[in-house]
């Protein structure tokens, strides 16, 4: 295992940090939204045996500690690992202490985030309205575009919030897969952490300031988003 | 099996999860009322005409194209059967204005053509100027037009009407069952209107298809079905008050009367050749056949099945009024008859007094006795019976 170095001697703001964590972020938003949408739906609407264990299942990382849920997406990534494995043989490269093994666990721990909302909001569309869409001759696909997805537009935005704003935030799943390399594992989150280790309260200052900007933008953008799609609606 | 054969022909049957027996037919231009108690099945054979229900043993048909079978395995998805449906709850699509929810049925158009096709549906059901509306903004009534407006969107073959004016005010219901009357002469496709109202069906059907836990009772023209019901049960459906129980005491084809001993009394009824002597039967007569002796001036309608009791009640609906009879010697039912307001007050009827009254014989329909297994208890009663009976 390499230990990452530490840079030093910058200004106040670490922009590799800030950066690789929007990057992160914004992969995982890209990358989950339209996956959680159909999972979302297939739950919301899908009555099986055994329904009730897989949306437990899913809601585990809001439960579970960061620290408990990053070591088994370590053991579960790590090169003993059959993921780990059959990624080192694809990529050439191992999983964990990368870019891309922070972004598959950043998947798993946002899962109910995203999912949740979204399907509450599938939920709230009527079985008529449904019925009534495929009366009008309307295609599986022109009911989803038209109708389904306009209609869980809220909760599509509330994910898109949660997820953004959880993965900018995230330390403990991050630091336990991905270690604290810089550019490529070090994010925003983290590095606030090894300034205050370091006793550098500036530069811990002026970047959760930043990040708490950005929370809070993101959640106005949601707000003023579900609003306007409110209108109009009973 | 069906080839040739305009309309559209239904016939269903499953034993779970709801209990299904019932076969339909529906012709061209023609409104056929599925009416029964809530539970009787009404709507899942809407649904299974549209496809959105499956049904394990059926057959629908629609201008002899299949469009489900269970033999046949046969199952069109709901979106290549072209039907019209107008929900309960009207399901508009929220977020959009009334003209696209009626451009949404119009998908087979080319796009340039859909907007003034809306437009034009709109205007059919008097929404010229509120294209631009949201459904919240909206009356009931005219959300309920909106709905209609997208059924016809899609140039139905058949048109599905559930409930669609349950959810209106009675002012606004009347006036859209006047609409609609208008509406469905320029329409040529079968119409299937589900209700639990029986004035409605009454006023709006051609046929009616008496329907009670999932299975048809009676099919027929309305008229036919309200005069001629086929049972005890169907007689309780639409909701005969006089159902009665006599044997049959004399059969005089060529005066063209069967004669029935009724609680003690002797009544005549319009010739029936199915029924022997001796047998026991059901009637009935509408509570209007049920004529008041007049008291000042007896007429001669007198002799007509003449019966006397004593007035237990009497209430006012609109411009009738329902009287109960106390008849001598018959105590399990009374007997209701309804009489104009003003006649009513013209002989002065009180709770409590004795009057005469005669059946009038060629309204009086016998039915077969129920079976002996049937619970006398067991009444679908309607939720809104004004007599409460």
């Amino acid at each position: 295992m390499v230990l990452p170095v530490r840079a030093r001697g910058k200004g106040v703001m670490d922009w590799t940090a800030f950066l690789l964590s929007t990057k992160l972020a914004a992969w995982t938003v890209v990358l989950l939204l339209p996956t959680s949408i159909f999972i979302a739906r297939h739950l919301a609407w899908r009555r099986y045996r055994g329904r009730v264990f897989v949306e437990a299942a899913m809601a585990l990382p809001l439960v579970l500690p960061p620290t408990v849920l990053g070591y088994y997406l370590l053991v579960g990534m790590g090169k003993a690992s059959p993921i780990g494995q059959a990624y080192e043989t694809l990529f050439g490269a191992p999983l964990v202490f990368t870019f891309e093994g922070v972004l598959l666990a950043s998947l798993i721990f946002n899962l109910p985030f995203a999912v949740q909302p979204i399907q509450r909001s599938f939920e709230a569309i009527s079985g008529e309205v449904r019925d009534a869409a495929a009366c009008c001759g309307m295609s599986p696909a022109r009911i989803l575009w038209r109708i389904e997805l306009p209609l869980a537009w809220p909760g599509i935005m509330t994910a898109f919030v949660l997820v953004f704003v959880h993965t900018i935030g995230e330390f403990g799943v991050v630091l336990m897969v991905g270690g604290s390399i810089p550019g490529e594992t070090r994010t925003a989150a983290i590095e606030i952490y090894d300034r205050v280790q370091a006793f550098d309260n500036a530069a811990a200052g002026a970047m959760s300031a930043l990040l708490l900007v950005i929370s809070l933008i993101a959640i106005v953008i949601a707000n003023v988003a579900t609003s306007k799609a409110d209108i109009g609606r009973e | 099996m069906s080839e040739g054969v305009k309309g559209l022909e239904v016939r269903l049957r499953q034993g779970a999860p709801i209990p299904l027996n019932a076969q339909l037919s529906c012709a061209p231009g023609e409104v056929l009322a599925l009416v029964g108690p809530s539970g009787s099945g009404k709507s899942t054979i809407l649904r299974a005409v549209a496809g959105l229900t499956r049904v394990t043993d059926g057959h629908v048909s629609s201008n002899g194209n299949l469009w489900y079978d269970t033999s046949e395995r046969v199952n069109l998805p709901t979106r290549q059967r072209r039907v019209g449906f107008v929900f309960q709850s009207y399901a508009l699509f929220p977020h959009l204005s009334a003209l696209a929810n009626v451009m949404e049925g119009l998908g087979a158009l080319p796009p340039g053509s859909r907007e003034g096709r809306a437009q034009e549906l709109l205007e059919l059901v008097r929404l010229g100027g509120l294209e631009r509306r949201r459904p919240s903004q909206l009356s009931g009534g005219q959300q309920q037009r909106v709905a209609l407006a997208r059924a016809l969107a899609r140039d139905p073959e058949v048109l599905l009407l559930d409930e669609p004016f349950s959810a209106v005010d009675r002012v606004t219901r009347q006036r859209l069952h006047r609409e609609l009357g208008q509406l469905r002469k320029q329409l040529r496709m079968p119409i299937v209107l589900v209700t639990h109202d029986l004035e409605e069906a009454v006023q709006l059907s051609d046929r009616m298809s008496i329907l009670r836990r999932g299975e048809t009772l009676q099919e027929g023209p309305t008229f036919e079905v309200l005069t001629h019901p086929a049972s005890r049960n169907v007689a309780r459906l639409i909701d005969q008050k006089n159902i009665f129980e006599a044997r049959v005491t004399a059969q005089r084809p060529r005066a063209g009367k069967t004669q029935l001993e009724w609680e003690g009394n002797t009544i005549e009824a319009s010739y029936r050749s199915e029924f022997a002597v001796g047998e026991s039967v059901d009637w009935v007569i509408p509570t209007g056949s049920v004529i008041l002796h007049r008291r000042v001036q007896p007429s001669r309608g007198v002799r007509e099945n003449p019966v006397h009791g004593v007035i237990e009640d009497m209430v006012r609906l609109g411009e009738t009024m329902l009287v109960t009879i106390n008849v001598d010697g018959y105590s399990a039912h009374p007997l209701f008859m309804s009489i104009s307001a003003h006649a009513a007050a013209r002989n002065t009827l009180e709770a409590g007094e004795r009057i005469g009254i005669s059946l009038r014989c060629d309204d009086i329909h016998l039915m077969k006795a129920r079976p002996a297994d049937e619970d006398e208890q067991d009444q679908d009663g309607w939720p809104q019976n004004p007599a409460g009976g």
